[in-house]
């Protein structure tokens, strides 16, 4: 599934703010979450630098791990969920990013780390079927879990990240409170529970964001998990499917760079690049995913009515849960494990 | 025999005794040319096969840290998700080998009895399949076993039944998929088994008065045997590592080994803890094809039609 998007290298040529030139890989997750990505980031940012742009789908940072551990690193530029970028920057698979390259003044501080500079950020909410609920669906986890008013089947993540907290908040446990309380293996075996206890509910446990849009488009399920933007865009495309903020996880992805990527330099030049504003304003066009540099919303090309669905707009993040990252660190391979237990059952 | 005896020197005393000595010389000649002509086949299996199932035990007694541990292996035993996962693997695969054979028997069976032309038509379309790939006829499935797919929505609309019936995202679609991934590999040495039947012996068996069934189950079956286990085997073994398929159409409920070591991989930032799944694994089926061969003749597998 290799992709090459070969940018012209004549108006590279005849461009004479061309700042850098040479050639970077890029990997990403494809689908319209890669093609959103393309158009709004890659290409114009490869026009404007000169810089010849490959891209490539790949699986993750496994992927990455395996390229350093066996020295042959063929990417230059991975996109990456925030949580395993962490885990892979720990592990010494990332080289650190040059934030003197990268002008990050104006990101949310939240949104960057020593190896991974945010690029969207995106929510986990609960998406419904609107022939089966109408608009006004579940409104919160709790409804999620409630098969007695909202009888359906449902879809849920079928590994562990992002699917705890959901569970906890429909046990009850209050937004602000679900990471103090998931800080021990009996926090994670209550979130489980629920889990269980909605399971015989669950037709499928998806593993790709490609799959559950898919899920909704087919009214395979009639309700689901998973990223706002695989939903809209699949509503643009027809499928009766709607979903809310309300008790979301707010989360980010970010763009990394292997150790010992062919083309480091490049690299970090062409991160800067799509790190800018002028960038990032267009990503919403193609997929509501908001952007991380908040100068972005000041360059007037994002409406305030776009703004309103982007997952980081103000009154959006208000309502959400931002994911931790150091609890992340810290149990997600003791939870994924418990989660298994559960799912083999 | 004859025309060595017509070559060699009149009057001599023992002419075989001194032809036996030509003989076992060129013999052994021409056994090292053979063993030259296998070398590079033997020595693809070394470099491709026994020095990464090595390195897959050694890393498996790698810990988390680098140095020897048993974590890997203690990891099975302490989580019973593991167990588990491999009897649902071993589950499917002997499902799907079952089901192979009983569609795939009668069918080798009525092929066999077509004529040449028809047989050959019928050869082809059971070939096909391999044509597409098997990604694509695994998400064809999906598309018409699902919830709103062809085959629920043309029984309901014939009144076969009334609510959706739940044919994918479970071990049923898994079983659907696999089995037509595999029927071929089963079909084509059964069919090939009995295509080197001789006809006489059924006819032979009537003549000495077996009821058609008894001249099938006593002579026609047993026959059949080498090519019957060969293919069931075959699709045993290819069942085990099985992944898209029922990642696609299990639902995320059907886990099998090959789909665990890729999440172990993912999890564990090390390799040794999918090697020691990837070791049990191996270990298990070595040893159910040694109780197997107890109680068949494996060493006929080879041989395919001629055992």
């Amino acid at each position: 599934m290799k992709r090459t998007a070969t940018l012209t290298l004549t108006a590279a040529l005849l461009a004479s703010t061309a700042m850098a030139e040479g050639e970077v890989t890029i990997a990403s997750w494809g689908g319209s979450y890669q093609d959103a990505q393309s158009k709004a980031l890659f290409e114009p940012a490869a026009e404007a630098t000169g810089i010849e742009v490959k891209q490539e789908t790949y699986g993750g940072m496994s992927d990455v791990r395996l390229q350093v551990s066996t020295g042959q690193v063929t990417l230059d530029i991975v996109a990456s969920g925030s949580g395993s970028a962490a885990r892979a920057g720990a592990e010494g698979l990332l080289e650190e990013l040059d934030y003197d390259v990268i002008d990050v003044s104006n990101f949310y501080p939240t949104l960057k780390s020593t190896y991974c500079v945010g690029g969207d950020v995106f929510s986990t909410v609960y998406a419904w079927n609107t022939d089966t609920y109408g608009e006004d669906g579940p409104q919160s986890w709790a409804d999620f879990w409630d098969v007695e008013n909202f009888p359906g089947s449902r879809a849920y993540r079928g590994s562990v990240a992002g699917a705890l907290e959901p569970a906890l908040m429909a046990d009850g446990v209050p937004m602000e409170e679900v990471y103090e309380v998931l800080s021990s293996e009996e926090g994670i075996e209550r979130a489980i529970d629920k889990i269980r206890e909605l399971k015989p509910n669950i037709e499928v446990f998806w593993s790709s964001g490609a799959q559950h849009a898919q899920l909704m488009k087919d009214g395979e399920v009639d309700m689901t998990t998973g990223w706002n933007g695989r939903f809209d865009n699949a509503a643009k495309d027809g499928a009766k499917v709607a979903y809310s903020f309300n008790q979301a996880l707010l989360d980010y992805d970010c763009f990394a760079i292997p150790k010992g990527a062919p083309n480091k330099g490049t690299a970090m030049a062409f991160l800067a690049e799509i790190s800018k504003p002028e960038y990032q304003d267009d990503l919403p066009k193609y997929i509501t995913y908001g952007p991380t540099n908040k100068a972005a919303y000041e360059t007037g090309e994002i409406s305030a009515e776009t703004a309103a669905t982007l997952p980081s707009s103000p009154e959006n993040a208000a309502l959400q849960l931002p994911i931790s990252l150091d609890w992340y660190a810290e149990w997600e391979t003791v939870a994924a494990e418990m989660y298994q237990e559960m799912l083999t059952e | 025999m004859q025309a060595n005896s017509d070559t060699a020197p009149p009057g001599t005393a023992a002419p075989e005794r001194l032809n036996e000595a030509g003989l076992r010389r060129d013999g052994r000649l021409e056994r090292l040319a053979l063993f030259g002509l296998a070398s590079p086949a033997m020595l693809l299996i070394l470099v491709i096969l026994v020095i990464p199932v090595g390195w897959l035990f050694y890393v498996s007694f790698l810990g988390a840290d680098g140095s020897f541990s048993l974590e890997n292996y203690e990891r099975m035993i302490s989580r019973k998700s593991y167990a588990r996962i491999f009897v649902t693997t071993f589950q499917v695969s002997l499902l799907t080998t079952g089901i192979c054979i009983l569609i795939g028997y009668p069918l080798a069976y009525f092929m066999s009895q077509l004529p040449d032309r028809l047989a050959n038509i019928a050869l082809i379309t059971v070939l096909l399949p391999f044509w597409t790939s098997l990604l694509v006829r695994t998400y064809a499935w999906l598309v018409l076993l699902q919830r709103q797919g062809l085959v629920n929505d043309w029984g309901i609309s014939l009144g076969l039944w009334e609510e959706p019936l739940k044919l994918v995202h479970n071990m049923t679609g898994t079983l659907i998929g696999m089995v037509h991934i595999m029927l071929p590999f089963l079909i084509l040495p059964v069919y090939g088994s009995m295509k080197a039947i001789n006809r006489d012996l059924m006819k032979a068996a009537s003549n000495l008065g077996a009821h058609p069934r008894r001249a099938f189950w006593d002579v026609f079956f047993p026959l059949t045997m080498p090519g019957l286990s060969a293919g069931a085997l075959m699709v045993f073994i290819l069942c085990l590592g099985f992944f898209v398929t029922p990642a696609v159409l299990g639902g995320g409920k059907v886990i099998m080994v090959s789909m665990q070591i890729v999440r172990n991989i993912e999890l564990f930032v090390n390799w040794g803890a999918a090697s020691a799944l990837g070791v049990v694994l191996l270990v298990l089926t070595m040893a159910i094809l040694w109780i197997a061969s107890r109680f068949l003749k494996l060493e006929n597998l080879a041989g395919g039609g001629h055992g």
